[in-house]
């Protein structure tokens, strides 16, 4: 369907956001996903959070890896750089982008093919680094773009579309990123807009790694009845720890919210998350505690959604190596080059 | 016959026991007496325990390459003396710790014996420094031997020393022990030593990738993501030393990012990442992670993505011989990587073009959008090389190549990412965050069109790769060019040789011209090939191409990318690991002349025509 070029109509009556921009500002090209697909109900979050909190798209940056789930930033934010990598090596491309300029925002798209099985050692090494970005997984269990194959997070008593058993343990994405020192740590369903859309919004303004596991059904290679990553088997096993609300700094707070079942956060720029939490019992602060409901979860059958580790102390890569606060691709000769006096300096060590 | 400062001296010694700083001394006592010295480590993949060798060339002429045949043998390492003892030329010398007396085979030589286990036995306690200081021991018996100023090496321990104090004293200590035991107890009229002259008064003493990291700085580097790799890790080292240097405000914050990488993967993915947002970025590596990178560099070439790699060749194949020298890769980097691609090169031949190509690297990388591979090797780059100072022009500005600011969009109606604007094949790039509404777009390698758009249709992809041809031919006027020496007489030779093989070719050309031979001499510093290579191979009946690697892989470069009669192109090949001698060469051609009768009688021919 791409041959259709979307009509760029102006709506007047749109709401806009405090840049005076509407939603459709924030949208991309149209999606060649087949319908249905999960991985289009993402992206739709993605211009929502993008949209409420004003983000000026040329100033985000979105990276992906390959698969239908790294198609999906062509289809939203068409006013930002994008870059479509090579597969499972997202994480590096980002790294590097990031180093030449911390003014950006980062959002990272990849598929559970591209970053549990052949970005996994990327993945990991992105958390440790804390890298300042939301790193999204459109996790469908499968490899969508090559027609169906099990995924390393397909659970273990799923199977395929041809009924055959999945034989080996899957890796839980989330439960990793807690260990290897993700601050923000979330996992949801493509079909649960009122959890997802808060979720990505904090997490866009989270300063560090963010990461959001979004089970995504795969509507044409692993949405049958006996796959647990489907629309069915999610909507009867989710066990939500929680919603939340984000409210930036310049708004007075004026969501409602119980005293006892919830808890507000203040972020790095002033604005404060309001987490609704339906199971009192979890400290989300607690890297060990945040595993163990994972774990819990899991052996049970059910998934847990929600924001399930927050470190409240926001750092990045940039603090770690206490780069110049000005992005380094700015900087200039004069800033970079000792000239031929740093270059005597040098010679005469060398003598 | 007496061999003032002409000699060669070889050290055997064992990796870990503490002689690798005894033997930089040495040899920088030697350059700092205003002889020119070209030392050479030969060590193995092995952090302690296994044999290593330290070889010094000493040359008046200023001759820089290997030479067969050791002088002045010190062999610390009983595992290695029986070979080691072969290589002495006749009336040479053989300096030994005769602390346990041993048994000498051969009778042409000479031998020294210095009881270095015992004196230090006899003033020192601890027993580390037992073990190191008799390699200080033996430095300052040799200064008695070879006529080395002694107060030049005090010096020196002095500058290592400078922030550990206390060692001073005692290695002082040691130095003249060696060489009191020497001047009282040894003949020290040798027919080889030193005597200083004043040719490399200016000069200075520098590793190859020493220089490559200091030029990166130069040239505005910041972002750099790595792998650690012998022979290409003190490359980034130096990088990150002359960051530490030159780089922090006074607040501490640095101008730079330097990220270890999980592997080369990463490493150049990085690289590309922050070029692609406008930083300038590098890698460096070896062999395997050549072979590791390609699929990313096929991304930058076909999304043109500027990058700059340094390929520090090691010998292959596979992990091969990680701390021995080739020029192997020639062929694996400039097809590098699957579907059609091609890259730029260059080949830098001494720690002063690895400064100069290491900072235009990144102008041509920018210009170009495309990687840009420097082509230096273990040699060059981890040993000490002769040379004149670096120089830097302080009117250098960057050359950022085509990438268009706000205001260039603001005034643009059509732009588009891939499009032959200036018929040079050269696109005009954007970088994310300049404009609200204009010139984003989406860096594939998927097949795309003049747009940046995705497509499938074959003639639109066709007419891209065409355009990325287009671009890469008239690279040319941009790189370095090729150097062409031609010979005092004609002659139907030409002679094609490269990087690091160069002191050996000079050397060996002076000889072979003292023989009579007259050859023509070009050296490639840059692919693709410019026009006067293939002037140079149509100039003359029969070339030949020396290089470091089995299978003549520059000889099949040219003869593929010039399109020429390779029956005249013959090869020299060396792939043993050593850097190439001059004596290798000669013989080598000398072979060629007698083996291949057409050589020799066309050769004939011209000679009698002339
Ligand atoms: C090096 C390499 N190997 C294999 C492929 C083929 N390939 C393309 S997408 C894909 C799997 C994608 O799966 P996932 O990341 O889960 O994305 P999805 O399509 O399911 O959204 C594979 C194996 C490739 N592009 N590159
Ligand atoms: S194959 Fe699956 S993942 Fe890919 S677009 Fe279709 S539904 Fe989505
Ligand atoms: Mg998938």
């Amino acid at each position: 369907m791409s041959f259709i070029k979307k009509p760029s109509v102006h709506h007047p009556k749109l709401p806009t956001n405090a840049l005076g921009l509407n939603r459709r500002d924030y949208e991309g090209a149209l999606s060649t996903l087949c319908a249905g697909c999960g991985h289009d109900s993402v992206s739709s979050a993605i211009i929502e959070a993008c949209y409420n909190l004003s983000i000026p798209a040329h100033k985000l940056a979105k990276l992906s890896g390959i698969g239908c789930s790294s198609k999906t930033p062509t289809y939203f934010l068409n006013k930002s750089h994008g870059f479509n990598s090579v597969h499972g090596r997202m994480p590096s491309v980002a790294t590097g982008a990031n180093l030449a300029n911390r003014d950006l925002v980062y959002l990272g798209v990849s598929g559970d093919g591209d970053t549990a099985s052949i970005g996994l050692g990327q993945f990991c090494h992105i958390i440790r680094r804390r890298l300042n970005m939301l790193y999204v997984v459109d996790n469908n269990g499968t490899y969508g773009l090559t027609k169906g194959q099990f995924s390393a997070t397909n659970d273990k008593n799923s199977k395929s579309k041809k009924g055959e058993d999945n034989p080996f343990e899957s890796i839980d994405l989330a439960a990793l990123a807690i260990q290897l020192g993700a601050g923000f740590v979330a996992r949801s369903f493509s079909g649960d807009k009122d959890q997802l859309i808060p979720l990505m919004t904090a997490a866009l303004k989270y300063r560090g790694f963010a990461f959001i596991d979004v089970v995504s059904p795969c509507v044409t290679f692993n949405n049958h009845s006996q796959s647990t990553k489907s629309y069915e088997y999610f909507r009867e096993h989710n066990e939500a720890l929680g919603y939340l609300d984000v409210i930036p700094e310049t708004e007075e707070i004026k969501v409602n919210y119980k005293e006892g079942s919830s808890a507000q956060v203040q972020m790095h720029d002033g604005s404060k998350m309001i987490l609704h939490k339906l199971d009192k019992s979890h400290n989300l602060y607690d890297r060990g505690n945040s595993i163990k409901i994972l774990n819990d979860h899991q052996t049970k059958g059910s998934i847990v959604t929600g924001l399930i580790y927050l470190d409240k102390e926001e750092r990045d890569l940039h603090d770690t190596i206490n780069s110049n606060q000005k992005p380094l691709n700015i900087l200039t000769e004069k800033d970079l080059c000792p000239g031929s006096k740093g270059l005597d300096y040098v010679n005469a060590s060398f003598r | 016959m007496s061999k003032i400062n002409d000699f060669v001296v070889k050290f055997a010694n064992v990796n870990g026991s503490g002689s690798a700083s005894a033997n930089a001394m040495f040899a920088k006592s030697i350059f700092r007496m205003g002889i020119p010295v070209t030392p050479k480590n030969i060590f193995p993949s092995n952090i302690q325990g296994l044999p290593t060798w330290f070889e010094v060339r000493i040359s008046k002429h200023g001759y820089a390459a290997r030479r067969e045949g050791i002088d002045c043998f010190i062999t610390l390492n009983p595992q290695t003396y029986q070979t080691d003892v072969k290589e002495i030329l006749p009336g040479g010398y053989l300096v030994y710790d005769n602390t346990m007396p041993r048994n000498f085979s051969r009778k042409d030589i000479n031998y020294i014996g210095i009881p270095m286990a015992s004196i230090c036995a006899e003033n020192y306690d601890d027993p580390r420094q037992r073990q190191l200081f008799k390699n200080i021991v033996c430095l300052g018996a040799l200064a008695a031997l070879l006529k080395i100023d002694i107060k030049i090496i005090e010096s020196l321990i002095k500058e290592d020393f400078e922030k550990k104090p206390k060692l001073i004293p005692p290695n002082i200590k040691a130095l003249y022990l060696g060489r009191d035991f020497a001047l009282e107890n040894l003949d020290c009229d040798l027919n080889v030593g030193l005597k200083k002259i004043r040719t490399t008064k200016k000069k200075i003493l520098i590793q190859g990738n020493e220089a490559a990291g200091l030029g990166c700085v130069y040239g505005g580097a910041t972002v750099v993501g790595w792998y650690p790799i012998t022979p290409s890790t003190s490359l980034v080292e130096a990088f990150q030393k002359y960051v530490n240097l030159f780089r922090v405000k006074d607040n501490g914050e640095v101008s730079a990012g330097i990220i270890q990488a999980e592997d080369e993967l990463a490493a150049v993915g990085m690289a590309i990442g922050a070029n692609w947002n406008g930083a300038r970025a590098f890698t460096a590596t070896s062999g395997p992670g050549i072979s590791l990178m390609s699929e990313f560099l096929g991304l930058a070439y076909f999304a043109e993505i500027p990058l700059v790699l340094f390929n520090i060749q090691r010998g292959g194949p596979s992990t091969g011989m990680p701390t021995r020298t080739q020029q192997s890769d020639i062929l694996s980097c400039a097809y590098a990587s699957h579907g059609d691609t091609k890259h730029i090169l260059l080949f830098p031949s001494d720690p002063k073009e690895c400064f100069e190509m290491a900072a235009q690297s990144f102008d041509l990388a920018e210009i170009l959008q495309t990687p840009i591979i420097v082509m230096s090797d273990l040699d060059i780059g981890m040993n000490d090389w002769v040379i004149d100072p670096l120089q830097w022009n302080d009117k250098t500005s960057y050359e950022r190549g085509k990438v268009l600011k706000k205001q260039d969009l603001d005034e643009l109606m059509n732009w588009g990412r891939y499009l032959d604007v200036d018929g040079d094949g050269i696109p005009y790039r954007t970088l994310p965050g300049t404009h609200e509404t204009k010139g984003s777009y989406f860096t594939r390698g998927t097949s795309h069109d003049a747009f940046a758009g995705y497509t499938e249709d074959g003639r639109i992809n066709a007419d891209n790769m065409m355009r990325i041809t287009k671009k890469f031919k008239k690279s040319v006027k941009y790189l370095p060019k090729s150097v062409r020496r031609k010979a005092k007489k004609d002659t139907n030779i030409g002679l094609i040789y490269f990087g690091s093989t160069s002191v050996a070719i000079d050397e060996a050309n002076d000889i072979l011209e003292s023989q009579g031979h007259a050859t023509d001499l070009l050296r490639i510093r840059s692919f693709p090939f410019g026009r006067g290579i293939s002037s140079f191979i149509d100039d003359h009946d029969h070339i030949i191409v020396m290089e470091q690697n089995r299978d003549a892989q520059m000889r099949s470069l040219l003869i593929n990318e010039l399109n020429k009669d390779s029956s005249k192109i013959h090869s020299i090949l060396n792939f043993d690991g050593s850097p190439v001698t001059a004596n290798f060469i000669v013989k080598a051609f000398l072979n060629l002349l007698k083996k291949n009768q057409v050589v020799f009688k066309s050769l004939k021919k011209k000679q009698s025509a002339a």
